[in-house]
């Protein structure tokens, strides 16, 4: 079982660089978190294991908060997307 | 999208840090003028604690920087503000079975000066972390986390956090710590207990207006020379103890409003205390829309505003408690920074002021040093807003 986690950039430092990871046997998305390198990983959770509050999770298009959070069940091939919440756009070139 | 300019110092130079609620700026003072040099550094991300340590051989500025999304970490330079250390993993964390998450770090203190690898970080929730690795690794003091009032502290305004750590400078049994709401806290047995020392403190926001603790103390200060006596400004109040600590007498004497945030010790005279206070709590701005800092030089038996270089109509300033401060030079630099973004510069005491820059995003805090050794120039680029005097001539050497 392979599951793609899709890294923002603020977090790819922690990642050697990349924008996604793939993940074996997560069957939740904790489980998937939690085989991210501990930098990331501990920048969406906070030390008691809680998704940070500006962080949002998805399952595919689907916020984990509605699915229930980080016991949200992972099928294959699943793709989880670790978004900053409301956030984005960038400085247009001079 | 960081700016960064040549921050090249040599011994000497005073060097300025600024911390804002979008990063952090870096200000180097030489000859007649001060001069930014670097920042934004960590943009858009508030930085509510900023240090310099010069202790064990070394020259290492600290930060304090919470990520809008992804959290706060302690970060530090080796090279003075050039670099920053990207901690790998959040090197202040809560233990599990607290169930508390780190908010903001508020506050950076270096121990004593024969203890170069002790650092003390105050946090908000209300809570003290000590490293003795220089500030690698941290651990939470229990003895203070464990105290049977924490159920009752409560957030004030900007949240719940311990903003004030006084180590005795020779006493390595004695510390005070104060913290927004809960009040002083003293120890004396070098942290096995720590004992609420908020007598004479009030609070006007409670039934009792002089409780055990529970007060919103907004900054206290000492001056190492005189280290029984502490200054302290509270949410309503102006505070003196010659005690230790033990207990507090009210010297708000000849001051407009006797509610601020911002208080500082002079670094050469320990009577003199300088702070900025505001009209109220529901007003949280200078009162008379005049921005006047107000100095005692004689430990808080008089209050004389000083007010040349400072805007005296239309300013409608706040300085928060921790964007005030000095340096060690001779004479000193006195320095301050407001919500609206400018910053403030005085080298005669505070007989006359300068603005070294406006346009700055709103200051959260200021420290400021002499540098002993220096850094290499960086490369340069590009430089952008805020707008910074450069050039403009200094009041230091004038007075």
């Amino acid at each position: 079982m392979r599951v793609t986690v899709r890294i923002p950039g603020p977090l790819r430092p922690f990642c050697d660089g990349r924008s996604q990871l793939v993940v074996e046997a997560a069957t939740t998305v904790a489980a998937a978190i939690g085989q991210l390198p501990a930098g990331a990983r501990e920048r969406i959770l906070d030390e008691q294991g809680n998704v940070r509050r500006h962080v949002n999770v998805f399952v595919g298009a689907t916020d984990i908060r509605e699915t229930g959070g980080l016991a949200t069940p992972l099928a294959d091939g699943a793709s989880v997307f670790v978004i900053p919440a409301v956030s984005g756009g960038r400085l247009q070139p001079a | 999208m960081a700016v960064t300019r040549a921050s090249d110092f040599r011994p000497g130079d005073q060097i300025v840090l600024v911390g804002t609620m979008k990063g952090a700026f870096v200000f180097r003072g030489r000859g007649a003028g001060y001069r930014l040099v670097g920042g934004p550094r960590f943009p858009g991300q508030p930085v509510y604690a900023l240090a310099y340590d010069d202790r064990g051989g070394r020259e290492r500025l600290f930060a304090g920087t919470e990520h809008p999304h992804f959290g706060s970490v302690l970060r530090t330079s080796d090279d003075l503000g050039r670099t920053w250390s990207e901690a790998s993993e959040p090197n202040l964390k809560f233990p599990a079975d607290t169930d508390l998450a780190l908010k903001q770090i508020w506050q950076i203190a270096p121990g004593r000066a024969d203890e170069p690898d002790v650092l003390y970080c105050g946090v908000n929730p209300s809570s003290l972390f000590e490293s003795r690795d220089g500030g690698s690794s941290f651990l939470l003091v229990r003895s203070l986390h464990d105290h049977p009032h924490r159920p009752k502290w409560t957030p004030g305004g900007g949240g719940m956090c311990l903003h004030t750590i006084l180590p005795h400078p020779s006493d390595k049994r004695t510390m005070l710590v104060a913290m927004s709401t809960g009040g002083v806290y003293r120890t004396t047995d070098g942290g096995m207990s720590w004992q609420a020392s908020n007598t004479g403190i009030r609070a006007e926001f409670l039934p009792d207006k002089h409780p055990e603790f529970g007060q919103c103390v907004h900054k206290v200060v000492h001056h190492p020379a005189r280290p029984q006596r502490y200054f302290l400004q509270n949410h309503w109040g102006l505070y003196k103890s010659d005690d230790g600590g033990a207990s507090w007498k009210d010297i708000a004497n000849g001051v407009p409003s006797d509610f601020g945030f911002a208080m500082a010790s002079h670094p050469h005279d320990p009577d003199t205390v300088y702070i900025v206070p505001l009209q109220s709590d529901e007003f949280r701005c200078t009162p008379e829309a005049r921005l006047r800092v107000y100095r005692t030089r004689d430990a808080g038996a008089s209050w004389k505003p000083l007010t040349k270089g400072l805007p005296q109509k239309d300013a409608w300033e706040t300085v928060l408690r921790d964007a005030f401060t000095t340096d060690a030079a001779d004479p000193a630099g006195i320095y301050f920074g407001t919500r609206s973004g400018k910053l403030f510069a005085s080298g005669n005491d505070g007989g006359s002021w300068d603005c070294l820059a406006e346009g700055l995003p709103p200051v959260t805090c200021v420290r400021a040093a002499v540098v002993r050794g220096g850094a290499r120039p960086a490369a340069r680029t590009r430089p952008s807003a805020p707008r910074s005097r450069a050039s403009r001539p200094r009041a230091r050497g004038s007075r």
